[in-house]
This record gives structure tokens, C-alpha cells and sequence, in this order.
């Protein structure tokens, strides 16, 4: 990077490039109208309910369950896209198989398959009648219609997520890292967890976070496998659209405001992770 | 598709493989096992459960569902907003990746992480502050109302949600690649007389150019994809406000599960265009992607 | 090359874009009216909409479309009070339609009587869907709550089917307990106990059983019933009818703030009554509603309709108590859902 990157208190630095105008212009123009009136328009419905009935609506008893449950499954899946998505992806960097190829491209499937086609797809599989669901069925294992349904839909939807993020990192490590862990001695599972992974795992966090941010909000493909059933398997999401469907908009609005609030929250925590990686690896070079 | 032919795409690849650097032959037979299964239990299953399903009663059916003339627009209807919703966000894509990579301000760090808001902002919310927006209980919704502008339950609206949630798509996957090129080229151009828009189609759009069309490709399939969303503003008319995921969704309930597939088997064979033409490109300009790869 | 390259995928989208806009510019030509209806009437109105067109035509050489609309109730009408454009809703509660009125102002407050039988031109009632032969011998609501059952009935939160499936059960628990009220919530709350599934809509429901093969018995309309059996074939499933159910009478509407809007009502007023006439009637019996008149239909369609004891929401004192004494928040359904009860 250039030594000029530093944030200093002027709007900006004197370039020769141009067009930050128009650029700048273009950008914030169209965030506020896509993004920010929106957005405001909804805390702004929310900010009308008062903070008493507020914190009575987004805390009720049935809302806060199925913020757990959003946030719990979302998690549970996200640590499964981890451990997976990192093998996965250390198995596409470092060997050589058949059909290796069409593995790295069915990776980004979750990113451009439809989430109801995926959702109805996976249901198809994993009901006590499909193919997946009738070999467990026997082993007293149910999918579809529990919260592990949800876990299996948000799996599929943050998949790339990991793969994606530690997939590059791992294509720069130098392999004269490992070979000098392997001359002072360290055997191959020493190299990997001692070496290796540290160094993977700010982009593994940020896959992490990325997976776990999509899953909270995710709703087109966890309603078909999910049994929403209160309490048990219904997603905050889901729990919105029914307060809406009761024509009660005060607290749709107020459960949205909440996941709203957490979702900039988790990017503030992902933009931290990145920016904190990215300092470690320029001090590293 | 070409399997296992030329060098990995790794920085190191002809090392040998001794003991110490590489795994077991049983270590590595485990972890390709473990990789293949996860892809397979989870995207490749699913996958052809979706082409299995389409063609259970044969092509036949399966052409005549989409030959069906609500089907057939709700593939016009798709294919416009995505065509609406796709290039305005390319623009303001590039817009936002210039403005952030280019130039240092104040106040980069937070509208980076506004632009990525969408993304991570639950469908049915995005759908939501539309509603909120331009319903018929909101301040702007009545007054749009008298002038016969209709924004919900129309096309607009579900631009409007397609939009959104499109959002980051493009941007987020240039600007940490106009990072990285940083701003030597331009300057190079510039001090040698260019003028600021031949800088940037001569000098800027040929170095980000597999970049911007990796996430137009991901862009335009999320866009033709959106579900929960649109299905919030949509309004559910037949033959005219259902797109490509809403008309799965009633073929579904209508027990109508041939034609529902059908119409998914459609838009997952637009996926496997997607990710095919994107892996061809990589394998054809894998050099001049190199510099370029995902963040 | 790139920079052509995407030019002209931009002004390829522009082109299709501007294409498909002219389209939907030429269909508005003719006379349009949009009916925002419920579920389970899919198939009921593309063949009622296509025996009005042409009755329309006839009469006054217009030639009319009708659009439909379908979803779960609530959502239907939560859609036209954000603006949806309905000329009629043929929901599947009263209720609704009052959220619709009070809301927008567009229904006047007296709908319920501007059409015969409180604008209800066709009824169902509550049965029993069970696997073909009966294996569970399920007969009664009693058998609901054995332990061996599983329920599948979608969310009377957001599915009015559901409500009707409730309000039935109740209506049975409280005569088999002499009308203690009590008595019949710990029943109904024990019932939702065998549910594993709460689906959003009737379909959903109807698919969960049908395809997934979850639960032993369904609750459903009567209409949706016949109709799973003729749709996915009467060698898998068979009906059983309670001895006690409910009167379930989904209401129709003319939306009169937007037919005036939209110059509309004439069309949309003789569509509704279409729906009264002897035409009409033996449609909606050939689709398994029980028709508000009789005779009208074919007397093989009405044989297929069981004899059973109906109660009707006025024994729960109408729609606005029910609604608000099982279904409103922190009602009666939110209480059985309590956990750690």
C-alpha cells in the first residue's frame, strides 16, 4: 500500500485522480435512497412506539425464543461451515483429484441457487419420507421439521462463506514456513495446528461471521424444512412475517429494529476482524 | 470440464512433497473424503434432487410446464427486474469502489459498512421497510396513491426490494480489488494527459474487469433468486407481479410439484450458468485473474 | 473487449427491460379486475373466472380479466391494506375482511350484509384427513390426543383454515365436557401437543402431510380434502368426518373504496353476485364447497357431502370475540403455547 494511507481530518486527500465528486456523489445518493430512507423509515415507525412498549414488544417472552433460535442455529451451522469449509478448502488448495474443479465451482452454488428452491429441495431430502430422511429415520434421527432442519438450511446457505474467505489465504501461505517448522522439528499435525491455522484464522473468523450474519437473517429456504413451531423451530424472520399476517405492524416493526440492530453490529464486528488481520499481516511482511 | 490437467492454481506447485510439509496418503484420502461428502450431503444432493423432481414424469412435462403462460411471465418479469435492478447497481458499484479505494475520507470505514448492510440485513426486513415505506398507512403511500403511482405489488416495488438486497454485491467484490491495484496506474495516466474518463476506461475498467463481472455474474443471480423479499412486496397477482421464485412457490402449493421443479430446475440451471461461465473465464485468464482473486 | 462486452449486456437488459414494460402497458387495454383471495380457492375461481368472463362478454359484449391473487388469509389481506389494488377479496374469514375495513376505510363497516347468507356465498366445514384405511382408527376428535397421534394443522396465527380447525376442536371438547370451558382449553392445548408441524398456510399443511408423509391425521377444510383425493390420488387417503364441526364461512366483499378508484364496481359488483347465481353455485359445489344454495348444483355434489352437527361462530358469541378471545395476542392459542406449562 501506498505510505499515504492514513486518515487525516480533511474530507480528502489532495489527488490527482479524479471524479471523487462524482463518484462520492453517485455513491451517497443512491445509498440513502436504497439504503438509508428505507432503513430509516422503518426506526423511524419503531421510534413512534415509545420505549416502554418498545422493549415490551421486542422482548417479549415468544420474540426473545426466537431470537435464540435464529441466533442459535445460525451459530451451530456457522461452526459446522468453519470446520468444513476449511477442510474443504485446504483440500482445493493443496491436492490433486478428479473433478476437482467442478467441486471449486459448486462451491459459489449457495450464493446464486435460489433460497426456496433450495429450501424445498432440501426438505425433498431430509423428510422422514426422502432419501437422507428415510436412512435416519431407523437411527431414531430426525431432520426436517426440528431444529436441526434449520441447521442443515442455514449449512447449505453460509457454505461458500468460509471457503471463500480462507481459500486465497491459504494459496499465499510459503511453504518455506512449514519446511522450517519441519527442520526445527515439529511433526506435520504440530506444523498444522501450531503454524497453519493461527495464520488462517482471521479469514476463517471472518467466514465465520460472514456465515453466521447470512444465516441469522435467512428465511426463503429455512421455512419449507423448519417446523415453526413456537418456541421449538420458529425464526425471528419468520416470527416477523406472522406478526404481520396479525396486522400487527407495531411489533413486526420492533423485532425488525432489534435483528436491524445486531446485523450492524455483527458487520461492525466482521469490519473490525478484517481490519485487524490486515494490520497483523502488513506488520508480518 | 477439464479435470486435473496443468499445475494447481497454488503458489507452490511442483514442490515435492516430503514427509514433513505434506500429509499422509491415509490423511489425505480422509480429508478429500470428508470435503467430497460435506459437497455432496449438502450442494450436490440438493442440486440434482431439483433436475430429479423437474423430470419425474419425463421432459414432456417438464417443457410444457414452462411452456405455461403465467410461467412464461414470470420469466419475463424476472428477467426485467433483474435487467432494472442488475445495471444500476453496476453503476453504483463502481461508483462506490472508486470513491472508497481511490481516496481517503473521513467517515470510509462507516459507509463501507453501510453499503454492506444490506447483505447481511434479513430478506423479509428488506422487504419490510418497503411496505413501511410505500404502504397505504405510511406518510408517502396516500400521496403517491392520488397521482395512480403504483410502488407496492408493482414492478417499482419489486425493483425497489431486488435493489437492496442486491446492494453490496458489486461494490463489495471491487473495492478490495481497487485496493490492492491502488492508484499508480491512474496517476501514471493522468500525469501522461489523460483526461479522467479515459483514465478510467483505458486504464481503471481493463484492471477490475473480471473482478466487476464476477459480481455482476453473483449480483444478477441473487437478483433473479430473491425470495423472501420480493414475496413481501409482490402481492402474489398471477401472470403479473409472481416472479421466477414466487411462481415455485404457488406451482408448490398447487400441488402442482412437476411444473414447481421445473421452474426451479430453471433457475438452478441459471445458476450452473453462472458458476460455469465464471470458472471457464478463471481457466482461460487464470493469469490475469491471479492478481485479481476473490478478498 | 470489456468494456463493449458490457455495454451491450446493459443495453441488452435495457432493451428486454423496456420490452416487458410495454407489455404490461398493452395488457391493461381491456377491463381488469383483481380478486385477492385465500388458499385453498385456487382452482375454485380459475373456473369460475373463466365461466364469468364469458358470461360478461355475452351480456355486455366487455371483455373482462380477472387476476387473482393467492396466500394465506391474513397475509392477503394485510397485502390490500398496504395498497394491494383488490376490486373483491373472497377471503377465508370474516375477520379478515373487518382487519381490512377498519384498517383503510375502502370496505364499509356493514359489508356483511349487502350479499345473502352473510356474504357467504359458499361454506365448508372442518374434516379429517387420514391415511388410506384409517390404520390409527382415528374417528372422533378424542382420538386426536391418543399417544400414538400426530396432528398436522397449519398456525391459526396465520392461516384462517387454522382457526376454523381450532374453534372446531373447542366447539367438540366443550360439549363432550358439558360446556366447561376449561376443560375444553386443556383439551385443545393437549391437542397442539401432537402437532409437530405448524405450517403458515393450509397448503403447507396439506403438502406436509401429503408429500412428507408427516402425522397421522389432518386437519383441513372440507373442500381441501376432497380436493387432496382427486389431486393426488383416493387410494392414499381417506376422510373421516367428526361428530361435532363447525360451519366455516369464508366471506367474499367488493373493496368499494378501490372499484370507485379504478371505475370498476359494475363488473366487480356482478362478479360477486355471479357467484349467487345458479352458474355460480353449482361451480362452487363442483369444487367441494358446500353451496349457499342447494338445489342449484348437481345432486351428486352435494351427495358427497357428509351429514355432521354444525356449530357456527355465533356460538362463540361472532368473529370479533372469538377473534380477540383465542387468537389476539396473549389470547387463548398464546397461552397453550407457554412453555414449561
Amino acid at each position: 500500500m501506498a505510505p499515504r494511507a492514513r486518515i487525516r481530518w480533511q474530507s480528502r486527500q489532495p489527488s490527482v485522480i479524479p471524479g471523487f465528486g462524482l463518484a462520492l456523489g453517485v455513491t451517497l445518493t443512491w445509498l440513502t435512497l436504497i439504503v438509508l430512507i428505507p432503513i430509516s423509515g422503518l426506526l423511524w415507525r419503531s421510534s413512534g412506539l415509545g420505549w416502554a412498549n418498545f422493549f415490551a414488544l421486542a422482548f417479549d417472552e415468544r420474540t426473545v425464543n426466537a431470537l435464540a433460535i435464529s441466533f442459535g442455529t445460525a451459530f451451530v451451522a456457522a461452526i459446522v461451515n468453519l470446520v468444513f469449509g476449511v477442510i474443504l478448502a485446504w483440500v482445493l488448495v493443496r491436492y490433486r483429484f478428479p473433478g476437482k474443479r467442478v467441486i471449486d465451482a459448486m462451491v459459489d452454488l449457495p450464493f446464486a441457487l435460489p433460497t426456496a428452491v433450495a429450501g424445498i429441495a432440501l426438505t425433498t431430502l431430509y423428510a422422514p419420507n426422502g432419501w437422507i430422511g428415510s436412512l435416519l429415520e431407523p437411527l431414531g434421527i430426525k431432520i426436517a421439521f426440528t431444529p436441526a432442519g434449520i441447521v442443515v438450511a442455514l449449512v447449505f446457505v453460509g457454505l461458500p462463506f468460509v471457503v471463500r474467505t480462507v481459500q486465497p489465504v491459504m494459496e499465499e501461505i510459503d511453504k518455506e514456513v512449514e519446511e522450517a517448522a519441519a527442520t526445527l522439528g515439529a511433526n506435520r499435525l504440530q506444523t498444522i495446528t501450531r503454524v497453519l491455522l493461527p495464520g488462517l484464522l482471521p479469514a476463517g473468523l471472518t467466514g465465520f461471521a460472514l456465515a453466521f450474519a447470512r444465516g441469522v437473517g435467512e428465511y426463503g429456504s429455512v421455512i419449507f424444512i423448519a417446523g415453526n413451531l413456537p418456541y421449538v423451530s420458529e425464526i425471528a424472520p419468520l416470527l416477523i412475517v406472522i406478526r404481520l399476517e396479525e396486522f400487527n405492524y407495531a411489533a413486526a416493526t420492533a423485532i425488525a429494529t432489534v435483528m436491524l440492530f445486531l446485523s450492524f453490529l455483527m458487520l461492525l464486528v466482521i469490519n473490525t476482524i478484517q481490519s485487524w488481520s490486515r494490520r497483523r499481516y502488513s506488520n508480518g511482511a | 470440464m477439464a479435470l486435473d490437467i496443468g499445475p494447481t492454481p497454488t503458489s507452490a506447485p511442483s514442490t515435492p512433497v516430503g514427509a514433513a510439509t505434506s500429509e499422509t496418503r491415509l490423511a489425505r484420502a480422509t480429508l478429500i473424503a470428508l470435503a467430497l461428502g460435506f459437497v455432496g450431503l449438502f450442494l450436490l444432493l440438493p442440486l440434482g434432487t431439483v433436475f430429479i423432481e423437474a423430470f419425474r414424469k419425463g421432459a414432456g412435462e417438464f417443457l410444457a410446464a414452462l411452456g405455461d403462460p403465467e410461467t412464461f411471465s414470470a420469466i419475463l418479469l424476472t428477467l426485467t427486474v433483474a435487467g432494472i435492478a442488475v445495471p444500476l447497481n453496476l453503476v453504483f458499484g463502481v461508483a462506490a469502489a472508486w470513491a472508497i479505494a481511490k481516496f481517503e475520507f473521513k467517515g470510509k470505514a462507516f459507509l463501507t459498512t453501510l453499503i454492506d448492510l444490506p447483505f447481511s440485513v434479513s430478506p423479509v426486513i428488506s422487504g419490510l421497510v418497503f411496505v413501511l415505506l410505500f404502504g397505504a398507512n405510511s406518510a408517502l403511500g396516500p400521496i403517491l396513491q392520488s397521482y395512480g403511482v403504483q410502488i407496492l405489488f408493482a414492478v417499482p416495488g419489486l425493483v425497489l426490494a431486488t435493489v437492496f438486497v442486491t446492494f453490496p454485491f458489486v461494490a463489495r467484490e471491487l473495492i478490495p480489488l481497487m485496493q490492492e491495484q491502488g492508484t499508480s496506474d491512474e496517476e501514471a495516466a493522468r500525469s501522461l494527459g489523460a483526461t479522467g474518463w479515459q483514465t478510467f476506461w483505458h486504464v481503471t475498467l481493463p484492471n477490475i474487469k473480471w473482478g466487476l463481472l464476477y459480481g455482476v455474474l453473483l449480483c444478477n443471480a441473487r437478483a433473479m433468486g430473491e425470495f423472501g423479499a420480493v414475496s413481501v412486496v409482490s402481492g402474489h397477482i398471477r401472470g403479473e407481479t409472481n416472479t421466477m421464485p414466487l411462481q415455485v412457490e404457488i406451482l408448490y402449493n398447487e400441488y402442482n410439484f412437476v411444473a414447481a421443479f421445473a421452474v426451479a430446475a430453471l433457475l438452478a440451471l441459471l445458476a450452473l450458468a453462472t458458476l460455469v461461465l465464471k470458472t471457464a473465464l478463471e481457466l482461460r485468464y487464470s493469469d490475469e485473474i491471479a492478481a485479481s482473486r476473490r478478498h | 473487449m470489456s468494456s463493449n462486452g458490457f455495454a451491450g449486456i446493459l443495453k441488452l437488459a435495457l432493451v428486454i427491460g423496456s420490452m416487458q414494460l410495454g407489455s404490461i402497458g398493452l395488457a391493461q387495454a381491456d377491463t381488469t379486475i383483481l380478486n385477492v383471495s385465500y388458499d385453498p380457492t385456487r382452482e375454485l375461481y380459475k373456473d369460475f373466472n373463466a365461466a364469468f368472463a364469458e358470461k360478461w362478454k355475452t351480456d355486455t359484449g366487455e371483455t373482462v380479466t380477472i387476476q387473482t391473487s393467492h396466500g394465506g388469509s391474513g397475509k392477503q389481506a394485510r397485502s390490500v391494506i398496504d395498497g394491494l389494488a383488490a376490486d373483491v377479496v373472497t377471503l377465508a374469514l370474516e375477520a379478515d375482511i373487518d382487519a381490512i375495513a377498519a384498517a383503510t376505510g375502502k370496505i364499509p363497516a356493514g359489508w356483511k350484509t349487502r350479499l345473502d347468507n352473510n356474504s357467504a356465498p359458499y361454506t365448508s366445514t372442518i374434516v379429517f384427513l387420514v391415511r388410506k384405511g384409517n390404520p390409527k382408527g382415528i374417528k372422533d376428535w378424542g382420538d386426536l390426543i391418543r399417544d400414538d397421534i400426530q396432528v398436522i394443522t397449519p398456525n391459526p396465527k396465520t392461516s384462517g383454515g387454522a382457526r376454523w380447525n381450532f374453534l372446531a376442536a373447542w366447539a367438540w371438547a366443550r360439549d363432550a365436557n358439558n360446556g366447561n370451558e376449561a376443560k375444553a382449553q386443556e383439551y385443545v392445548g393437549e391437542l397442539f401437543k401432537h402437532v409437530p408441524v405448524l405450517d403458515t398456510g393450509a397448503r403447507g399443511a396439506t403438502t406436509t402431510f401429503v408429500q412428507r408423509g408427516l402425522g397421522d391425521v389432518l386437519l383441513a377444510w372440507e373442500n381441501e380434502a376432497f380436493l387432496s383425493l382427486e389431486e393426488l390420488g383416493p387410494d392414499n387417503f381417506d376422510i373421516v368426518t367428526p361428530s361435532i364441526s363447525i360451519k366455516a364461512e369464508p366471506s367474499v366483499a367488493l373493496v368499494d373504496g378501490n372499484v370507485d378508484a379504478k371505475g370498476t364496481r359494475k363488473v366487480a359488483d356482478a362478479y360477486l353476485n355471479y357467484l349467487y347465481s345458479d352458474a355460480g353455485q353449482k361451480i362452487v359445489a363442483k369444487h367441494y364447497y358446500r353451496p349457499f344454495k342447494p338445489d342449484a348444483a348437481d345432486p351428486e355434489d352435494i351427495a358427497r357431502f357428509a351429514d355432521v352437527k354444525l356449530v357456527t361462530i355465533d356460538d362463540f358469541g361472532g368473529w370479533k370475540e372469538a377473534q380477540s378471545k383465542f387468537f389476539a395476542d396473549g389470547g387463548i392459542f398464546d397461552q397453550i403455547y407457554k412453555p414449561g406449562r
